[in-house]
């Protein structure tokens, strides 16, 4: 290949590099592994986590250990889809432009919105990008955002609102729900958005279409962060008039995988699809007429518009979307109906057991939840869910995390996924766990 | 024909995977839940039984092409070869299993597995700081362009540009646009590089960094790049590399010592994670010590034996990700890594830029090169000659796919006329680079005997030539807008 080249070494090659900027010898890592040397190491970390496949995992919070079906499994693992790229080339990408036509039709369907695009890079950013929108489409700045949203999303919104297109004022929940007549209050003439979640981060219901009239009342937009799973079995935010729905696309077909690779969804109405971020495919004909996909409205996007492009998401999570497209492909219309009833009877099952633990109490009483829920326990929620590790229990997320003054407060989540067994198994744990805290506290007032 | 959209592929009460029938009592969600807040009506999704529903989309994907078929040679996109082992490792369930919420004494082996990949990064990269969080590189643009305003801000220094070169990827100044940064462009001179006087007089006390590329976008690796970094430095700016083309440099150059104050990586580029069909990727950011304080947060730290989390950052930017990035393409990578050992990562430019290289000697025969000489992991190519006989870039682009390889990326960089850049990668046989360079050149013989067959090519795709006008004034984005509107078959 040198002599092709005409160059009398390899080394010659790489003259242009100034010498100063070279790596002076080899690079001071490990030599090679054979796959089954490194498959040894890898299985040793993975052997040190507690996972899903040997714990009942009761976490939430926005990430859900939901069934997977294998041929899920399968197809996103075929190199066909895996090893392509951006469908640059549509007549060698109907594949993958026709899955992501599919993708954007059920998300649609699901949010009840008009358009949808080819997906994010997970719902945090999805959401901090429908703020973006909201405030160049209204021309205001001021984004009111419930505390029902994911504590993690508000701290992406902060960091994104540093880059200067938009403000934030949170509307604190009441009663574990975002009251409508507080956001009317704090609505006004700059506002551009309210940001809500359905359900929101606590589980509860949110009164979807009270939320979008105050918003709507002083012209602002209404944007849900949507549970992909809630969408099969609640009304969607579309239909309270909401302007955009964004959401977390892990629960549909994605490990948790630690938190990522994630996807985010993001859906609008029609007249704001010029705003819209990120990849869109739309439908045409080819030369003999034959249906085809591309990738289209490419002016809105970076590789054409540069600093004016609506956003500079380039490389989205194609392979993630997939996931989601096949999941609700396989589940469907019945399937999911089941997946979204089953996680609110279990939910429900589960929250009435531990209502009936002495010392034990729901936090949001009445308010309507879906698949989880906050329980007030008898003494630290990060001890008894370090305690629930010796029951195979993954208990749950401690609200402590992100609010210091809620040391006792739980926030449980119930998947489709957990048997009878495993609900009545952490009824046992709490139940075993109160009655000890109980005890000791009793004992100790009996010293003191 | 076509292959059927799902919903027309449905049959009423067919259905795929089943649940196990509920074993708690049944509420019933009318009880549950107040009958305004449920939907009307079951959404409209598939009805299709599982055979059906994997026939449809392996029916669909062999309609791709995909880097286990053949060369898919896009500049800048490194579309090289993926080996199976990374993505089994990262099935396994103690890594897909678990939760970013877990107590962190329950998830160790995976911080332990982002502790060593961060280690080999900074070596590689010969940097001191690091993060994974972003998802992708223009995330990790984001967050460099946020970290320098936070950096100048810190220290009374409002600063308003932010100097990208014309060459750049759109990614570049899109997020400068997006932190609130004005653009300032730096035009390339008649060697392909950055024009040193041109960049002279754009460097003011205004300036709050510059992005470069390296080697830049024309495969070529800038010359300048020490004074470069001396005078921005100088002007109290920041430079940022874009890591893009990184696939030229691993273990023959080291962007810490160029002077990169920030560097980052796309895992899914130059540490051969999938490309997913357009993601999932992977990004990285290397910084220099004093910027380490502005990472996102949580940045990972090294406790006793183990690793905990950091949240307590007060000079930090904020979080970009709702967890620690796309942990599952860092196992991936890793992967690779260890595979490769230090000695195979170092040789993977070297081949990289080989196989150009030999590409490239075998193409301007025929195809005039945007710059003589050597080139480093890429090169364009310009289609003038070509053009001149009437056949363009697209029209070439577009008769590559009837050879049954992949086309370069087209009219990218911007500076160069009818571009076609070509990235070859490592994993290139010589056998199949000279099938891709018999096939261009057989595509240049075409272009003087029958420019007709070139111009209406493809024709051994599943679609010919897509009418993407027809799309952009439709806007037929999803089954609903087809029903009724007479869509084609």
């Amino acid at each position: 290949m040198l002599e092709r080249i005409g160059a009398p070494s390899e080394e010659a090659l790489w003259e242009a590099i100034p010498e100063q900027f070279r790596v002076p010898g080899p690079l001071p890592l490990p030599g090679p592994l054979a796959e089954y040397e490194v498959t040894r190491r890898f299985e040793r970390w993975a052997a040190m986590n507690a996972d899903s496949s040997r714990y009942a995992c009761f976490l939430g919070a926005g990430i859900y250990d939901h069934f997977i079906p294998a041929a899920l499994r399968a197809l996103i693992s075929r190199s066909e889809f895996a090893t392509a790229y951006t469908p640059y080339q549509p007549e060698v990408s109907q594949g993958t432009l026709q899955t992501i036509f599919e993708y954007q039709s059920m998300i649609r369907e699901l949010t009840g919105m008009e358009v949808a695009n080819a997906s994010m890079y997970d719902g945090a950013t999805a959401t901090s990008e429908a703020a973006h929108l909201a405030a160049g489409a209204t021309g205001r700045k001021r984004v009111l955002v419930s505390a029902g949203l994911n504590p993690h999303y508000r701290e992406v919104l902060r960091t994104y609102s540093a880059a200067g297109g938009f403000d934030l004022e949170e509307i604190p929940l009441s009663e574990g729900r975002t009251a409508a007549a507080r956001v009317a209050r704090a609505a006004g003439e700059g506002t551009a958005a309210l940001l809500w979640a359905q359900p929101n981060f606590e589980g509860i219901v949110e009164d979807g279409a009270a939320l979008t009239d105050a918003a709507h009342a002083v012209k602002a937009y209404s944007v849900a962060v949507a549970d992909p799973i809630g969408l099969a079995l609640l009304r969607p935010p579309g239909e309270d008039g909401a302007d955009v729905v964004v959401g977390e696309g892990q629960p549909l077909g994605v490990p948790m995988s630690y938190g990522g690779p994630l996807v985010g969804f993001f859906a609008i109405r029609k007249a704001d699809v010029r705003r819209l971020p990120g990849r869109l495919v739309g439908v045409t004909v080819d030369l003999d007429g034959k249906r085809g996909y591309v990738l289209t409205l490419q002016t809105r996007e970076q590789h054409i518009r540069r600093e004016r492009a609506t956003s500079n998401i380039c490389t989205n999570q194609g392979l993630m979307a997939l996931a989601n497209t096949i999941h609700l492909a396989l589940l469907g219309a019945a399937g999911m109906r089941d997946v979204a009833t089953q996680c609110l009877e279990r939910a429900h099952y589960l929250a009435e057991r531990l209502a009936e633990i002495p010392g034990v109490l729901l936090v949001n009483g009445n308010a309507p939840f879906f698949r989880e829920f906050v329980v007030r326990l008898p003494g630290s929620a990060e001890v008894f869910v370090r305690a629930a590790l010796e029951r195979r229990i993954l208990a749950g997320v401690p609200l402590s995390r992100f609010d210091r003054s809620r040391p006792h407060d739980l926030l449980v989540a119930v998947t489709e996924t957990r048997s009878r067994e495993e609900l009545d198994r952490y009824a046992d744990a709490l139940a075993h766990w109160a009655k000890s805290r109980t005890d000791s506290a009793t004992e100790a007032a009996c010293r003191s | 024909m076509s292959e059927l959209t799902l919903r027309e592929a449905s049959v009423p009460g067919h259905r795929g995977p089943r649940l196990q029938p509920l074993d708690v009592p049944a509420r019933g969600a009318e009880r549950l839940l107040p009958s305004s807040r449920l939907r009307s009506a079951v959404a409209a999704l598939p009805e299709i039984s599982e055979p059906s529903a994997v026939r449809h989309f392996v029916n669909l994907s062999i309609l791709n092409h995909h880097i286990d078929k053949a060369i898919y040679p896009l500049g800048s996109c490194t579309m090289k070869y993926n080996p199976k082992l990374n993505d089994e490792l990262a099935r396994i369930a103690g890594f897909a299993g678990i939760h970013p919420f877990q107590p962190e004494e329950t998830v160790q082996g995976a911080m332990a597995l982002i502790g060593e990949l961060h280690e080999w990064l900074k070596t590689i990269m010969g940097m001191p700081a690091i993060t994974t969080q972003p998802v992708a590189g223009a995330q990790c643009e984001l967050t460099a362009i946020l970290m320098a305003r936070a950096y100048h801000t810190g220290r009374g220094d409002a600063r308003e540009e932010v100097i990208v070169p014309d060459s750049a990827h759109g990614t570049n100044p899109s997020t400068v646009h997006q932190v609130g940064y004005r653009v300032v462009t730096v035009p390339s001179g008649t060697d392909g590089c950055v024009d040193m006087s041109a960049l002279k007089a754009a460097i003011t006390k205004k300036t709050a960094a510059m992005m470069l590329t390296n080697p830049n976008t024309l495969g070529i690796f800038e010359p300048n790049v020490g004074r470069m970094a001396d005078w921005i430095h100088e002007a109290g700016a920041l430079l940022y590399l874009d890591g893009a083309n990184l696939n030229a440099m691993v273990g023959l150059a080291s962007p810490g010592a160029m002077g990169f104050d920030f560097a980052h990586i796309n895992l899914h580029k130059t540490f051969s994670t999938p490309h997913g069909g357009g993601g999932p990727g992977g990004g990285v950011l290397c910084v220099r010590q004093d910027l380490e304080p502005y990472l996102p947060f949580p940045t990972l730290e090294r406790e006793g034996e183990g690793y905990r989390w950091d949240y307590d950052r007060p000079r930090s930017i904020g979080r970009v990700h709702s967890h620690f990035g796309n942990f599952g393409i860092l196992v991936r990578a890793l992967s690779y890594m260890r595979s490769l050992g230090g000695t195979g990562i170092a040789e993977l430019s070297r081949e990289a830029i080989l196989n150009a290289n030999y590409l490239k000697a075998r193409l301007i025969e025929a195809y005039a090169p945007s710059h003589a000489g050597y080139c480093m992991h890429e090169f364009v190519l310009s289609a003038s000659r070509q053009k001149a006989r009437g056949v363009r870039a697209l029209d070439v682009a577009k008769r590559l796919l009837d050879y049954g390889v992949h086309a370069p990326t087209t009219y990218f960089p911007l500076i160069v006329d009818e571009a076609l850049m070509i990235e070859p990668s490592e994993t290139e046989t010589k056998a199949s680079l000279d099938s891709f360079a018999d096939a261009l050149l057989a595509i240049d013989r075409e272009t003087v005997e029958d420019p007709d067959r070139v111009k209406s090519a493809p024709t051994r795709t599943p679609v010919r030539r897509l009418d993407e006008a027809r799309a952009a004034r439709r806007l037929e984005l999803t089954w609903q807008d087809l029903e009724g509107s007479g869509g084609g078959r």
